[in-house]
């Protein structure tokens, strides 16, 4: 394939006549910078837009990160001991507190509701008698325990504790993790 | 180019104007080098390539794949504006401003396009990218705009992915909720991830679930207020605003590595 050169023909080559720096002219600055100075401070000027960028960055990142979060409380007061019945899965503060309250013959404790293996919400199915991830079918004992799918631990507990009135609170921001033994801890549970 | 005595030619007339020639001023485009001319002296045009091989344009051989992953993107620019009208991200607003978008605002298509034009855009995209390879047209001198490619795939990727949050129903949340815990399973920034607690000053560690590269992202704990509302600038501002500088790169490299491709 041959395409025609489109310059070729009309092109108009206008030859610019540069018009040649005399002598005169070059020596006419007084002021001649040598080129160490010079390099200092192409140096100088360039480390400190460096140093105002990489400043500018550092609190660019930390902008990302707000201070002052509405979310909902990480400790909540979730009643009284007699308002949960033995070997009930209580879903009273699921919706607002994402937890669990499970009681069985000896001890009541906070169940996390957010599954192990990528955060979805599991389903409590009563008549199963298990924790069912509705995302990729992870599946847990009432305990908490995993057994089936792709969840890779158990679901955490979160510290329990009675208030002196006898109010059970929940704080969200301690947690409890079976596979690292400490859901033995006396804080992981209240014992009834 | 002698046309101008031509009184009767009202097109000749009209090219002849200070208007017309203030715009294009290489006059009516006649001469092969004025055609050439006028690709190169507009500032959108000048990203193509002035001249085209033939056998470089077949649709056989390219796809048009990568003009139309072009085309959709401006047809999801024009219609994501559009949108932009009547949807407010909040968590109050967000969902009912969606569904009515599509039962109440007049002309309810609308959000449709952009729905189905984004999925339309990530095929093309690839599609794209599958033609470039199979065609061997990432070889040099190509090699860099290929990288350039790569870059636009993922951003393209990371448009869809913001854009799935603003629905704000219940496949929005869990799919982000599920793809931001990636981010919490970063190396050494993600609270989950490996080296999370290399980062610590005796007792206290530094990158947790309240403080680590999820939580930039997301702007809170889980995704909430915070999360809607960073997808939605990032979405209709921070992305586009990226992904048109590397296309601008991208096409003005297809005409400096020497245009199209061609056929071996």
């Amino acid at each position: 394939m041959t395409v025609p050169n489109p310059l070729q023909g009309d092109a108009e080559n206008k030859s610019v006549v540069a018009t040649p720096i005399t002598r005169q002219e070059q020596t006419a600055s007084t002021e001649v910078m040598d080129r160490r100075s010079f390099l200092k401070l192409l140096f100088l000027g360039w480390a400190a837009f460096a140093a105002v960028a990489a400043g500018f960055g550092t609190m660019l990142l930390r902008y990302l990160f707000p201070n002052v979060l509405f979310e909902p409380k990480q400790s909540f007061s979730a009643g009284f001991i007699g308002d949960y019945n033995v070997g009930e899965v209580s879903e009273r503060f699921k919706k607002q507190h994402r937890v669990w309250i499970v009681r069985d013959s000896e001890k009541i404790f906070a169940l996390s509701t957010v599954c192990t293996h990528l955060g979805c919400t599991p389903n409590w199915l009563p008549n199963e008698n298990k924790f069912k991830c509705p995302c990729h079918g992870s599946g847990y004992y009432r305990t908490g325990i995993n057994f089936e799918g792709p969840a890779p631990r158990p679901l955490e507990r979160f510290k329990i504790s009675l208030s002196p009135d006898g109010e059970i609170i929940v704080d969200k921001t301690v947690k409890f993790q079976q596979e690292k033994g400490e859901w033995s801890d006396p804080d992981s549970f209240i014992v009834t | 180019m002698a046309n101008s005595g031509d009184k009767k030619n009202i097109l000749g007339r009209i090219a002849e104007t200070q208007v017309v020639k203030s715009i294009f001023r290489t006059g009516v485009p006649r001469s092969r080098r004025q055609r050439m001319m006028i690709i190169l002296n507009d500032v959108f045009l000048h990203l193509h390539p002035a001249r085209l091989p033939v056998s470089g344009v077949k649709l056989k051989y390219t796809w048009c794949m990568g003009g139309l992953s072009f085309f959709i993107f401006l047809v999801l620019t024009v219609t994501g504006i559009l949108l932009m009208f009547y949807y407010r991200p909040t968590v109050e607003y967000a969902y009912g401003d969606m569904i009515d978008l599509r039962e109440q605002v007049p002309l309810g298509i609308m959000r449709e396009i952009h729905r189905w034009g984004a999925h339309l855009m990530v095929i093309s995209v690839w599609l794209h990218m599958f033609r470039v390879f199979m065609t061997g047209a990432y070889k040099p001198p190509r090699e860099f705009n290929w990288v350039v490619g790569v870059i636009l795939l993922v951003l393209t990727m990371l448009l869809s992915f913001t854009g799935y949050l603003l629905p704000w129903d219940q496949l929005a949340i869990w799919a982000i909720t599920v793809g931001s815990n990636m981010a919490g399973a970063t190396p050494f920034a993600g609270a989950l991830g490996p080296g999370s607690s290399l980062l610590a000053l005796g007792d206290v560690n530094f990158i947790t679930p309240s403080s680590d590269a999820r939580f930039a992202l997301l702007g809170g704990r889980f995704v909430g207020e915070g999360a809607l509302l960073r997808f939605y600038v990032l979405h209709c501002i921070g992305l586009p605003f990226i992904i048109m500088i590397f296309m601008s790169v991208h096409f003005w490299r297809v005409r400096k590595d020497g245009g199209i491709s061609t056929p071996l």
